[in-house]
């Protein structure tokens, strides 16, 4: 598969966990997502990144079958998005950016609740709430209403419900949104458990770290996809670091005022601070003894995903502004 | 149905139990404020006369004219709180609101009964309150009548038959206003509490964002519906089972039908109006655009229904319009059952419409349940 994956394909893919082909939703006169083809294999962790309103869970809802979909074809496990919705849904978990589940209720209430619209049976509805509740490590709070709970528990039970009917695949919309760092490597561990269960994992981010972990990522930006790839392939894009140029990495100055001096040098593409240090996307020809004989460090850097994405969303920003 | 359709009905209707008894306050306020409503409104809403404030003037002053106003005072209606020697003193205390009826009996008034002449006495009447009027006018020509014909029948003229006035008034011999307006009133409130309660239990669950998280299962719309409806129609029919022993022991209105017909039309009713509330829950985006949207719904039908003003008397397009209010139905019912004693033979239309009308109004709430979540 290609990098930049923006060719049509002919039809789902029945053996792939999501097959999408030239999906295109309009409300109104807005395009949320505008012919849009991929496929997510089973069994990976796939990452879907993009800025808010970029199309993101517009896309999940339409694979979920709680959109209509207008044009294009989409499948889950070789299930037609259209006319077999309600079985995807008994294959499919979904978890979403905000805490979904009822504060009225206990966590116990909340798990049977979500057995009992599975339709599991009462033995089973027990074996897979104590095996989920192992998991997650959430016995401490079983009869806690779930308003009482921290974001990071809050987010397990969200998972253990998602996770209630044994689901194949699993839609993660910004799992980890607004929960503390702690919280989200436990979360993420806990997702490479199911991965390595064999569960298919859809998860969209806005986070880097987390887009790093994912074993494929695509980038949707104005309801288009950008490209598709795992986190290596997409940081060796040609177009990310442009022919005749280097990323470089400055670091030992006060870093604000480094950035303050590139930028108006010409021959520096881009700056932007990260952390202590100044990362730049700088032209061959550009000089830089003289900040080496200040006494800061340049170093040749590798873009991270963060620089892949501001790169492929100025690109189709300038692509939009001339078409 | 069929076993995991039931079984996710029932879960449905399980958590919507907890999430009630989990809010005792909104529970309590739910059970109570109809009650209050109704004490409020079954004692305040009295349109009985009872104890009216008179002043009398007796130029006369003989055994007959005492005897006349101790008629009056006598039946309960009035209550004679001076006396003046005036007239004017008497439309003063009116116009200054200190009573509400003035007894002026002339001088001439024995002369003239023992003579047999006709004898008039002038009663004034403030008309501000139109029901103390003629309900002051009515008793004023009533003693006027049995007095003149006690003198009749004393008198010379023993030819003319003897005429007695026996006033009956039908089903509420007391004319008592409670009866009239309570088995009407319990349906108004079982009307708002329905309708209130459903259009919040869909933008509860849209505001915190678990409907979303409900509909990524395969739950089934109809589901939704029936599972959200089941605690709402026990919770109302409970309200309304104590509304009725209220007004049966604390306003002691008799109960002539059985209560299990009312029941029985009470259920398609409350149907309806859940059903209603959810159509509104699946339109309003938080819970206070729901409360308003419902009460919208209410106020009409609280006018057009009967409820206030009789069906009747209104003009012909309203009259058209009230027939396809459910409200109207259950309302003639509910004083059908309570006041008359109405049975099958007249209620089957009402128990008709009203299924009709909660058989389409569950369809409808049913489609768009699903609309809703695009």
């Amino acid at each position: 598969m290609s990098q930049i994956s923006t060719e049509s394909y002919h039809a789902p893919d029945p053996s792939e966990a999501i097959s999408i082909r030239d999906v295109t939703i309009q409300f109104g006169k807005f395009r949320a997502v505008d012919r849009v083809s991929f496929d997510v294999h089973p069994g990976e962790i796939f990452g879907l990144l993009g800025p808010n309103g970029s199309g993101k869970t517009t896309l999940i809802r339409a694979l979920c079958g709680l959109l209509h979909l207008p044009e294009g074809e989409a499948s889950v496990f070789g299930m037609n998005v259209r006319t077999q919705a309600e079985t995807i849904r008994e294959t499919i978990g979904y978890m979403s950016q905000k805490f979904s589940l009822y504060a009225d209720l206990t966590v116990q209430e909340n798990m049977d609740f979500y057995a009992g619209i599975y339709g599991l049976s009462r033995g089973l509805a027990k074996r897979r709430q104590s095996e989920l509740v192992e998991l997650t490590g959430l016995s401490p709070y079983l009869n806690r209403m779930a308003s009482k709970l921290s974001g990071g528990w809050k987010q397990r039970l969200a998972m253990v419900c998602s996770l209630m009917h044994g689901p194949r695949l699993v839609f993660l919309d910004e799992p980890t949104a607004g929960v503390d760092p702690v919280a989200r490597r436990e979360l993420w561990d806990l997702l490479f458990q199911l991965a390595a269960r064999g569960i298919t994992l859809f998860v969209t981010t806005h986070y880097m770290d987390e887009a790093e972990r994912c074993g494929r990522v695509g980038y949707l930006y104005l309801s288009k996809l950008l490209a598709l790839g795992t986190p290596n392939q997409l940081k060796s894009m040609e177009n990310i670091t442009p022919e005749g140029t280097h990323r470089y990495e400055i670091a030992g100055g006060t870093a604000a005022e480094v950035l303050d001096r590139l930028r108006t040098r010409s021959g520096v593409r881009e700056a932007t601070i990260f952390g202590q240090a100044v990362h730049a996307l700088i032209d061959d020809e550009v000089h830089l003894d003289d900040l080496r004989k200040q006494g800061l460090i340049v170093r040749e850097a590798e873009p991270n995903l963060e620089d892949v994405f501001v790169m492929l969303a100025r690109a189709r920003k300038k692509e939009e502004g001339q078409s | 149905m069929n076993f995991p359709a039931w079984q996710r009905t029932r879960f449905i209707a399980y958590k919507e139990m907890l999430h009630i008894l989990r809010d005792p306050q909104t529970l309590f306020f739910t059970l109570f404020i109809p009650l209050a409503e109704m004490f409020l409104l079954g004692f305040a809403i009295n349109t009985n006369v009872r104890d009216v404030r008179t002043v009398v003037v007796d130029f006369c002053n003989t055994q007959e004219s005492r005897m006349l106003i101790e008629q009056f005072e006598n039946s309960g209606d009035f209550m004679v709180v001076s006396h003046f020697q005036s007239e004017d003193a008497v439309t003063a205390a009116i116009v200054a609101g200190k009573a509400q009826v003035g007894i002026i009996i002339p001088s001439d008034f024995s002369q003239k009964l023992e003579a047999g002449q006709q004898s008039p006495y002038a009663l004034l009447v403030d008309g501000t309150v139109s029901s103390i009027a003629s309900a002051a006018i009515n008793v004023g020509n009533a003693l006027a009548l049995r007095l003149s014909l006690e003198h009749g029948q004393n008198g010379q003229s023993h030819r003319q038959p003897v005429v007695e006035v026996r006033p009956h008034v039908l089903f509420n011999p007391d004319t008592r206003s409670a009866n009239f307006f309570l088995p009407g009133l319990m349906v108004v409130i079982a009307q708002m509490m329905a309708t209130v309660l459903s259009a919040t239990a869909i933008v509860r669950e849209k505001e915190s964002g678990t409907l979303e998280q409900f509909y990524m299962t395969p739950v089934r719309r109809s589901e939704v519906v029936f599972g959200k409806l089941i605690p709402y129609v026990a919770l109302t029919m409970i309200e309304f089972c104590i509304m009725m022993l209220v007004m049966r022991l604390v306003f002691s209105v008799p109960i002539v039908g059985p209560v299990v017909n009312l029941l029985a039309l009470l259920l398609p009713f409350t149907l309806t109006m859940l059903s209603f509330g959810l159509l509104i829950s699946t339109k309003a985006e938080t819970r206070d655009a729901a409360g308003q949207m419902a009460m919208g719904t209410i106020i009409p039908s609280i006018f057009l229904s009967g409820y206030v003003f009789p069906v009747d008397s209104m003009p012909y397009g309203f009259k058209i319009v009230a027939q396809f209010i459910p409200t109207t139905w259950l309302i003639d019912a509910s004083r059908g059952i309570i006041l008359r004693g109405t049975d099958w033979n007249a209620l089957w239309l009402h128990a008709l419409v009203l299924w009709s009308m909660a058989t389409a109004a569950i369809c409808v709430a049913a489609i768009r349940m699903k609309k809703s979540v695009a």
